[in-house]
C-alpha cells in the first residue's frame, strides 16, 4: 500500500471499510454513534488515487453509511460544505427537493380545500332578490293564507331575514340601552346578537327537524326563510312597547301582531304537512315558541314604568341613576303623554 | 423532431432585427431601492395617502382613488381612537352599561365583514379588502360626532346638551351613510342598491346610537 494518508469509511469501531479503499488509518473524524457532526477533512480528499472508480465507489460507500447514520442524528447532513457538492451535495439537493415536493402538494391541497369551503358563491342564489319582492315579502309574512290544502310556496330567500335579524339586534340594543339592563356576565351586544341569531337558527333547526319527523315538506333553507320572515311582526312590536310602555299595549300587539304572523307561518306548513297529528305537533310547537318568544324578549329586557320606580324610591335615588336616564326621560316622557292623551280621547 | 424536417426559410424574406437583449428597466431597482430610504420618506408617504383619503371622506366625490389603492390604516386608527371614547370608564359592576373597548372594535369590524359579504353575494364588483377599506374609512365622521359629544358632555348633562347631541350625531350619521353609498352603491347593478344601502345604514345607526347613549361616569 502507498505510504498515503488514507481514510476509512465508516463508523470508528464499526462496520468494516468494504470499499475498494485500502484500510488505513482514520485521519477523517468519522462520526461517532450517535454523535458529532459529519466533518470531512478536506486535505485528505485530495490525496486520494488518480482512480475515478475508487473515488465511486468510496462515494457511494460514504453515502450509505451516512444514510443510516442519519437516522441517529438528523439534520447532521445539513452541515455540508459548499465546495464539494459531490457527496453530500447530492443527499442536500435530493432532500431538498423532496421536501420541496411535498410543500407543493401541501399547498396545493390545502388551497383547494379553502377555495371548495370558503366559496361563497354557494350563499350567491339565496341572495338573489330585488328590493320589490324583499317588499312584498315582508307584507305578505303578516297575511295568514287561507288555502291550506295545497302546498304554499315559500321563496328560499336568505337576504331578508338575515337582515331582519340584524334589525331586530338593532331594536334589542336599544330596548336594553333604554332599560339600563344590567349585564353581568358578557356584554350588551353579545347578548342580542347571541339571543337573536340562536333563535333564528336554532328554532329553525328544530322545526327541521320536526318537520322531517312528521313528513312535512319542507327544506331547511324555506324553514330559516319562513322563522326569518315571522320575525317582522317581532321586530314591529318591540319596536313600539320599547318606546311607550304600557302594558295592556303590548299584549294588544303581543295578540294581534305577533298572532297574524304565527298564524301565517302557521297556515304554510299545515300546507306542507299531511295528517292530522303531524299538523298538530307541528303547529303547536311553532305557535308556542315563536310567541314565547316575544314574551321573552318584552319581559326580559323591559324598563319598568317610571312611576312605580319614582314612587319606590322617592327623594333618595342615587345620582348616577339620573344621569344614566338621560335620554329616556325626555323621548320617554313626550311618548307617554302622547300615547295617555290618545287613550283619553278614545 | 420529423415535423421540422422541412422547415424552410424562403430566400425572399429577409430576416432583420435587433439582437441585442433590452437592458432591463430600472423600475426593478426601484421596487426595492425604498429598502434604503430614510424612515421618514416611507412613513409620510403612508401618512399622505391616509390624509388624502380622509380628504375624500369628507368632501365625498366619486373619484376612485379610495378604492383603487385601499389600505386599512385609517379603519384602523379610527376604530381605536372610537373605541378609547366609547369605554364605560367605571370599573364599578353594578353600573354595566357602557360598551367595553374589545365590544366596540368588535361591532365595528364585524359589521363592515358582514356588510362587504353581504354586498358581494348581491352582485357586487368591488374586492373584500376595498370595501372594508371605504367602510372603515367612513366612520370618521362618527369619531368627530364623539368627540363635539364628550365636549357637550363635559359641559354638563340635561335636556340641550341632549338635542345638541341629537344633531351633531344624527348630521354625522346622514354624512357617513352618504359618503360609504357614494362609494359602495356604483358597484352594484342599479335596481339593487337599496339592498346594499340598508345593512350600511343600519351599521352606522348603530354605531351613532353608541355614540348618543354615551354618558360619562
Amino acid at each position: 500500500a502507498a505510504s498515503r494518508t488514507t481514510y476509512r469509511w465508516g463508523r470508528a469501531g464499526g462496520g468494516g471499510a468494504a470499499g475498494p479503499g485500502p484500510a488505513g488509518a482514520d485521519t477523517v473524524s468519522a462520526p461517532a454513534q450517535g454523535g458529532g457532526s459529519a466533518v470531512i477533512d478536506m486535505e485528505n480528499m485530495d490525496d486520494t488515487s488518480g482512480s475515478s472508480f475508487e473515488d465511486m465507489g468510496e462515494m457511494h460507500q460514504r453515502m450509505k453509511e451516512e444514510e443510516e447514520e442519519a437516522e441517529g442524528e438528523a439534520g447532521a447532513g445539513e452541515e455540508e460544505d459548499g465546495e464539494f457538492l459531490g457527496m453530500k451535495g447530492l443527499r442536500g439537493q435530493l432532500g431538498r427537493q423532496v421536501a420541496d415536493q411535498m410543500w407543493q402538494v401541501g399547498k396545493r391541497q390545502a388551497s383547494r380545500a379553502f377555495s371548495l369551503y370558503a366559496n361563497i358563491d354557494i350563499l350567491r342564489p339565496y341572495f338573489d332578490v330585488e328590493p320589490v319582492q324583499v317588499r312584498a315579502r315582508l307584507l305578505e309574512s303578516m297575511i295568514p293564507v287561507k288555502m291550506i290544502n295545497f302546498p304554499q310556496k315559500i321563496a328560499g330567500e336568505l337576504y331578508g331575514p338575515l337582515m331582519l335579524v340584524f334589525t331586530l339586534v338593532a331594536i334589542l340594543l336599544h330596548g336594553m340601552k333604554t332599560s339600563d339592563t344590567i349585564i353581568r356576565e358578557g356584554t350588551l351586544m353579545g347578548t342580542a346578537i347571541g339571543t337573536c341569531f340562536g333563535y333564528w337558527l336554532g328554532v329553525s333547526s328544530f322545526m327541521y327537524f320536526l318537520a322531517y319527523l312528521c313528513n312535512a315538506q319542507i327544506t331547511m333553507v324555506q324553514m330559516l326563510s319562513l322563522l326569518g320572515y315571522g320575525l317582522f311582526g317581532h321586530c314591529i312590536t318591540l319596536l313600539v312597547t320599547y318606546n311607550i310602555h304600557f302594558h295592556s299595549l303590548f299584549y294588544i300587539f303581543w295578540l294581534v301582531v305577533g298572532g297574524l304572523s304565527t298564524l301565517r307561518m302557521v297556515a304554510v306548513l299545515v300546507s306542507r304537512t299531511v295528517g292530522h297529528t303531524q299538523r298538530l305537533i307541528l303547529c303547536g310547537t311553532l305557535a308556542a315558541l315563536h310567541m314565547l318568544f316575544l314574551l321573552y324578549l318584552h319581559f326580559a329586557y323591559h324598563k319598568v314604568v317610571e312611576g312605580i320606580l319614582d314612587t319606590l324610591e322617592g327623594p333618595n335615588m342615587p345620582p348616577f341613576q339620573r344621569v344614566a336616564r338621560d335620554i329616556p326621560v325626555v323621548s320617554n316622557a313626550v311618548l307617554n303623554t302622547t300615547a295617555k292623551a290618545i287613550a283619553l280621547t278614545l | 423532431f420529423p415535423g421540422l424536417a422541412d422547415v424552410s426559410i424562403s430566400q425572399d424574406i429577409p430576416v432583420e432585427g435587433e439582437i441585442t437583449v433590452p437592458v432591463g428597466s430600472n423600475s426593478p431597482d426601484e421596487d426595492y431601492s425604498t429598502l434604503d430610504e430614510p424612515v421618514k420618506d416611507t412613513i409620510m408617504r403612508d401618512l399622505k395617502a391616509v390624509g388624502k383619503k380622509f380628504v375624500h371622506v369628507m368632501y365625498p366625490r366619486k373619484s376612485s382613488a379610495l378604492l383603487r389603492d385601499w389600505d386599512l390604516w385609517g379603519p384602523l386608527v379610527l376604530c381605536v381612537a372610537l373605541a378609547l371614547m366609547l369605554q364605560g370608564g367605571s370599573a364599578d359592576s353594578k353600573d354595566d352599561g357602557g360598551p367595553q373597548f374589545a365590544e366596540v372594535f368588535v361591532i365595528i369590524w364585524f359589521g363592515a365583514v358582514v356588510i362587504t359579504l353581504n354586498s358581494k353575494l348581491l352582485g357586487g364588483t368591488i374586492s373584500f379588502f376595498q370595501s372594508l377599506c371605504v367602510l372603515g374609512y367612513c366612520v370618521m365622521p362618527l369619531t368627530v360626532a364623539m368627540l363635539v359629544c364628550r365636549l357637550v358632555l363635559l359641559a354638563g348633562g340635561g335636556t340641550v346638551s341632549f338635542i345638541i347631541r341629537l344633531i351633531v350625531v344624527g348630521a354625522m350619521f346622514a354624512w357617513s351613510t352618504l359618503a360609504s353609498t357614494a362609494f359602495l352603491a356604483d358597484s352594484q347593478p342599479p335596481n339593487r342598491k337599496a339592498l346594499v344601502v340598508y345593512p350600511i345604514f343600519l351599521f352606522y345607526f348603530v354605531i351613532s346610537w353608541m355614540i348618543l347613549t354615551f354618558t360619562p361616569q
